[in-house]
């Protein structure tokens, strides 16, 4: 007769209760809410996938999902090459190792809603030094809150000087990582200094850089306060990011119901484009 | 095109790494750089590969002077004790890749890739990666590498340090016979005394950033020039105390004494340091004129066909090395024989005199 250890649950139940709160019971609420109508008083009535059908039908989601892909693209297409160039850059022994590490690591110690707010101030045409500079130095007419373009660009560059950072340092682990004896048989091979990178510290950082860029894309795919302070989704609905659009659904209009649906939609989409990613990134990887 | 090394010497601030250390190394030889870990067999091996700049010296390969040539114009080879291939690259992508640099025809690469594969046994892994190949397989890649690329040199830096026992002894094997007939120096880096015997050929023994003796082999072997070498070129350490000369009799602290004769008798009265391997010092007299000496057993090791023992003796620690199985018993007194034609005498200097 084979004895089973009861007790090894108990091991297990903190775990459980942490999960369970933190994800399942606020996970399940939003399910619970996407599939029923409430008018308060704590009346429910079944809806079915309505929610749903009317989220995926709608223009207004449409809308703010290409937006949202497109600042998605355009900040991995920039933090990523970025990333990877500033960490190629940087010395790797000496006195300045220290000063470009935390140099590098300052803006990802900013608050994101003291990002927005700093941008913000720092971009005003008036008053702001970046602002006031563009239009009254150089002549160029620059206003984030009436050009949608201008808003776009200020969206960009703000989370390229937030985040870049930690692709670099992600990378740059991953580079001091290859031994000396790499180089030295490059160096004795005669390899470029392209082929060095594409064959030697590409291959080197590949993990690493699957982590920096999912890291990267879940962050910016949900980002939300730094554009919310910063341009509050504006102007016009130009810069309405899906978690943007979000919270006006639930908080704004406080239709629960479709909001929920939208949340669900929201994070099967990321989970969805994360796995594809990483299985891609790791489907020759033996280990 | 043999290797010369003149006077090189390599420092970093106020650090010396390589004193000034003279070579020359032949080609068609297997040459064994034989120190311990720090001893500077790899600093040395950058400065002759070109990966680290001579601070004064010259190095001539072939006629021709290579001091300031980058290691790429050098046409050498280097296999480290990490496996060192191109994680992306197939095995034979990555034996082609000095040869396709070096911009030869694909006719040619694909013909020197396949001999070199064939040669260590490589030829069913050619379309494989690193990461799909044992320790053995990939150490045998970088060295198919610098086979295929037919180098002038070739620096082997302790290849073989993180294999298993097994593939360590049958790389060993071939490694002399792979190289012979290529015309390339072959040197070979090693902190095992015994790798350096088994591999032949000879041997420049490193201490403290300097070459202290070259010549073949077993010949360095037998005839340590210095106390320096003999420690080096002896594993487990060679046994060496202060002996006192008067007459012919010598007198160890710890009280034996022996009849010296030959060379060793001619010397001046004096202090000298006698010098003995561990396997010419036996649990057992062997023959007559062996001298006993007691000492108290601290440490036994069986091997199965030999023993060796640490013993405490005046204030010196010995180590005798013998066939067989022999009853130690630690913490206990035991007597030992040592055999005195075996000695070696060194001067206060360390230079040997008999």
């Amino acid at each position: 007769m084979r004895k089973v250890n009861h007790r090894g649950w108990f091991f297990v139940l903190p775990v459980l209760i942490l999960v369970a709160f933190n994800a399942l019971v606020p996970m399940m609420t939003v399910v619970n809410y996407s599939v029923q109508e409430t008018f308060g008083d704590n009346v429910f009535f079944w809806q079915g996938l309505d929610w749903f059908q009317q989220i995926l039908r709608s223009d207004r989601f449409h809308a703010a999902l290409g937006r949202q892909f497109l600042f998605t693209g355009m900040i991995l297409a920039i933090e990523v090459p970025l990333g990877v160039i500033i960490a190629l850059a940087m010395p790797r022994q000496g006195f300045w190792v220290p000063v470009c590490l935390v140099t590098m690591a300052l803006p990802m110690l900013i608050p994101w809603n003291v990002v927005g707010a700093m941008w913000n101030i720092f971009t005003l045409p008036d008053i702001g030094l970046l602002g006031y500079f563009l239009n009254h130095t150089l002549g160029i007419n620059y206003d984030m809150t009436q050009d949608p373009v201008a808003a776009w660009a200020t969206i960009i560059v703000m989370d390229v000087w937030h985040w870049t950072s930690l692709v670099v340092l992600l990378c740059y682990a991953g580079l001091v990582s290859i031994p000396d004896a790499y180089y030295q048989a490059a160096k004795i091979d005669g390899a470029s200094n392209w082929s060095v990178f594409r064959y030697i510290q590409l291959p080197k950082m590949k993990q690493v850089l699957t982590i920096a860029v999912l890291l990267r894309f879940m962050d910016s795919f949900n980002i939300y306060t730094e554009p919310f302070v910063l341009t509050g989704g504006g102007p016009g609905n130009s810069t309405t990011l899906l978690s943007i659009d979000l919270v006006k659904i639930a908080l704004g209009q406080f239709d629960l119901g479709p909001a929920a649906a939208m949340s669900l939609i929201y994070f099967a989409i990321t989970l969805l484009v994360s796995w594809l990613f990483y299985t891609l990134m790791t489907r020759n990887d033996i280990r | 095109m043999a290797l010369d090394l003149q006077a090189v010497t390599k420092r970093v601030g106020q650090i010396t790494y390589i004193k000034p250390t003279s070579l020359m190394l032949e080609p068609g030889r297997f040459n064994v750089l034989l120190g311990e870990t720090g001893s500077g067999k790899s600093s040395l091996i950058k400065l002759m590969a070109g990966l680290d700049r001579v601070a004064s010296g010259r190095i001539v390969m072939d006629g021709q002077d290579v001091t300031g040539m980058s290691p790429q114009k050098r046409n050498i080879s280097l296999v480290h004790q990490f496996f060192v291939n191109y994680p992306q690259m197939t095995v034979f992508d990555n034996i082609a890749s000095p040869l396709r640099v070096a911009g030869m025809a694909r006719s040619e690469i694909q013909g020197r890739v396949e001999a070199a594969a064939d040669v260590l046994q490589l030829r069913p892994m050619l379309k494989r990666r690193p990461h799909e190949l044992s320790g053995g397989q990939q150490q045998r890649t970088a060295l198919a590498r610098a086979i295929a690329k037919e180098s002038t040199a070739v620096f082997l830096d302790e290849p073989l340090a993180n294999l298993d026992y097994k593939l360590r002894e049958e790389l060993r094997d071939q490694l002399p016979e792979l190289f012979a007939g290529r015309g390339a120096v072959v040197v070979y880096a090693t902190s095992e005394p015994a790798e350096a015997l088994m591999l032949g050929g000879w041997t420049a023994l490193m201490s403290d950033g300097q070459v202290t003796q070259f010549g073949p082999t077993a010949e360095i072997y037998r005839n340590p020039n210095t106390l320096t070498s003999a420690k080096v070129f002896s594993d487990p350490p060679i046994n060496s105390a202060a002996v006192v000369k008067q007459g012919t009799t010598a007198r160890l602290a710890g009280g034996a004494e022996w009849t010296l004769t030959g060379k060793a008798a001619d010397l001046a009265d004096g202090s000298y340091t006698v010098a003995i391997r561990p396997n010419y010092v036996s649990p057992l007299r062997l023959a007559e004129g062996h001298v006993a000496m007691t000492g108290k057993v601290l440490v036994t090791e069986l091997s199965g066909s030999e023993s060796s023992a640490h013993f405490a003796m005046g204030d010196g620690a010995w180590v005798s090395l013998a066939a067989g199985v022999h009853p130690y018993r630690v913490g206990e007194d035991h007597a030992f024989f040592m055999d005195p034609n075996r000695c070696f005498y060194f001067a206060p200097d360390g230079a040997l005199v008999a």
